[in-house]
């Protein structure tokens, strides 16, 4: 509590430099996970083959799917405009380092999804997956051919990995605040220097 | 107007000291919700979702009964991709290898499968008021390995010649021959042994769907493990058939795209597009070289703020200027 205070947490300004459409994609791709979460909760009440057979599950399994490929729209945007802002600056590493390791286990997580929908995709999805994974050893503990075993790492296992990466990250964006722009020269030609810095020394803002 | 402290000791940001915004975070999450459940609808309704039904081994038997065949026969003489695998299936195979790591056979058989046992002779046991299959089943384990081998081969050899002659669109073998009306397969092989009768059997039980159940039987009642099954019908033509219709084949990007015309797994572009070229593309162990190139790449992608050079390209490439346009515009007018 004492790194994050509630004028922390949550602001009631942000710096007048947090104005561009880029900012946008930071929160649109949490929007885009909680659409996820919800509509993967009512597919999980349902069960696995509800949505097979009924139209209101083909309707929330598309959600589910439309929302999956928004996410990761929405994250790759987010991360190549945080790459060219250099967000890491200011002592931000670690909020780098947990959004890009956010997208590096959505990875699986998406692909857990994809071998559990019990159709001819994930069949041929599974028996293609399997043969990476069983080159570097994964394939001894994490069977793609298993239903059973990917729709537990499919329904909670991953999805709590990348909710509480997403809340880590987030956390640390209101620690730090939203990177500021590059400092420039006298002359206004280029930016001067830096590249990492000491933690708490940027300005606040928005979840970025 | 804005103030900027200027600063240039190295490693640090400048607390900003220019002017603040009203800003409501809970609100623009909200907002952001709202518009992004609202595209995920409109999509949906444009769109729908692909479920192309799965395969099943009785549909494979039926529709492909010479190839369904040539499998079995592949699994039972132990030749099959299956068969010769490795970890984490069986010891018939060291599996592959970068260099001197052996990953895939350090972490052992924890899959194990015996194609000839558990794809071919244990679902055959299962046929009931069949004293003909049973007396094959019994004269084919009592023979020696060496020639269950030659049997099995015998029997599998012009049912490969059958399939290429049907690839290469040329007149097919006629010592396999195909009864349209029943879809039986019967193949002219004098030193198969047992192996014709055992096939004969094997092609019934799958066309019935009992292949598809036997396959899925353990010890328990309620099943959730598919491995044997897709494994078997990884090693027919059956899926790849469906997937080459559905550019889902590794040399089509494989894996990243989905049936129909949906997005599919775009985000899994990097991993694709090493299968799309050379040395990877021809390579026997195009998986673990693939999988280590990633392993490398997402090691260094996490740890960009530390990789000198990568992290000093933003400040390079001026691309902040336009996302900063109007803070920079605001003081090369102060200025």
């Amino acid at each position: 509590m004492g790194a994050l205070p509630p004028e922390k947490l949550l602001p009631d300004d942000q710096p007048i430099y947090v104005a561009s459409w880029i900012y946008v994609f930071g929160v649109a791709s949490l929007a885009a996970l909680v659409v996820i979460i919800g509509s993967g909760v009512i597919l999980s009440l349902k069960g696995p083959a509800w949505w097979h057979f009924t139209g209101i599950g083909h309707f929330f399994n598309s959600i589910h799917l439309w929302s999956v490929e928004l996410f990761f729209f929405f994250m790759v945007i987010h991360l190549w405009g945080k790459y060219w802002m250099a967000a890491w600056r200011g002592g931000r590493s670690r909020v780098w380092v947990t959004g890009a390791i956010t997208f590096l286990v959505a990875v699986p997580a998406a692909l857990t999804g994809y071998v559990s929908q019990q159709n001819f995709d994930a069949q041929w999805i599974a028996t293609q997956a399997k043969d990476g994974l069983n080159s570097v050893g994964v394939g001894a503990f994490f069977n793609v051919t298993n239903f059973g075993q990917m729709y537990s790492y499919h329904v909670l296992l991953l999805p709590v990995a990348v909710i509480a990466l997403v809340v880590a990250h987030v956390l640390l964006v209101r620690k730090h605040g939203v990177v500021p722009p590059f400092e420039l020269d006298k002359g206004l030609g280029s930016p001067a220097a830096p590249e990492t810095a000491p933690a708490g020394s940027g300005a606040q803002g928005a979840p970025s | 107007m804005t103030r900027l402290r200027w600063s240039r000791r190295k490693g640090e940001t400048v607390e900003w000291k220019g002017g603040y915004a009203p800003y409501d975070l809970v609100k623009e999450l909200f907002i952001a919700i709202g518009v992004v459940a609202l595209l995920a609808v409109l999509l949906t309704v444009l769109f729908s979702s692909p479920d192309d039904r799965p395969s099943t081994i009785s549909q494979w038997s039926r529709e492909q009964p010479v190839n369904f065949v040539a499998a079995a026969a592949k699994e039972l003489a132990g030749t099959s991709d299956t068969a010769t695998y490795g970890p984490p299936y069986n010891h018939n195979g060291d599996g592959q290898h970068a260099a001197f790591l052996y990953p895939q056979k350090w972490l052992g058989v924890s899959h194990p499968i015996n194609t000839a046992k558990d794809f071919v002779i244990d679902p055959l046991k299962t046929v009931p008021d069949n004293p003909a299959m049973q007396s094959a089943i019994a004269q084919y384990q009592a023979a020696p390995e060496k020639t269950r081998t030659a049997w099995a081969e015998a029997f599998a050899k012009p049912l490969e010649e059958y399939e290429t002659a049907l690839e290469e669109n040329k007149a097919p073998n006629r010592d396999v021959s195909v009864d349209p009306t029943t879809g039986s397969v019967t193949v002219k092989a004098g030193q198969a042994g047992p192996v014709p009768i055992m096939m004969s059997g094997l092609l019934d039980l799958a066309k019935s769907g009992g292949l598809d159940g036997s396959l899925l039987t353990s010890r328990q009642f309620f099943q959730t493990d598919y491995t044997k099954p897709l494994l078997f019908m990884a090693d027919g033509g059956l899926l790849a058939e469906r997937a080459e219709a559905q550019h889902l084949l590794g040399d089509q990007w494989g894996m990243m795209n989905e049936t129909g015309s949906y997005p599919g797994q775009t985000w899994l572009w990097l991993y694709t597009v090493w299968y799309q070229v050379e040395p990877f593309k021809t390579s026997e162990n195009a998986d673990i070289l693939v999988m280590l190139v990633m392993g490398v790449l997402s090691l260094a992608f996490v740890c960009i703020p530390f990789v000198p050079g990568i992290r000093g390209i933003p400040r390079r490439i001026p691309i902040y200027r336009l996302i900063w346009r109007e803070h920079y515009h605001e003081h090369e007018i102060e200025a």
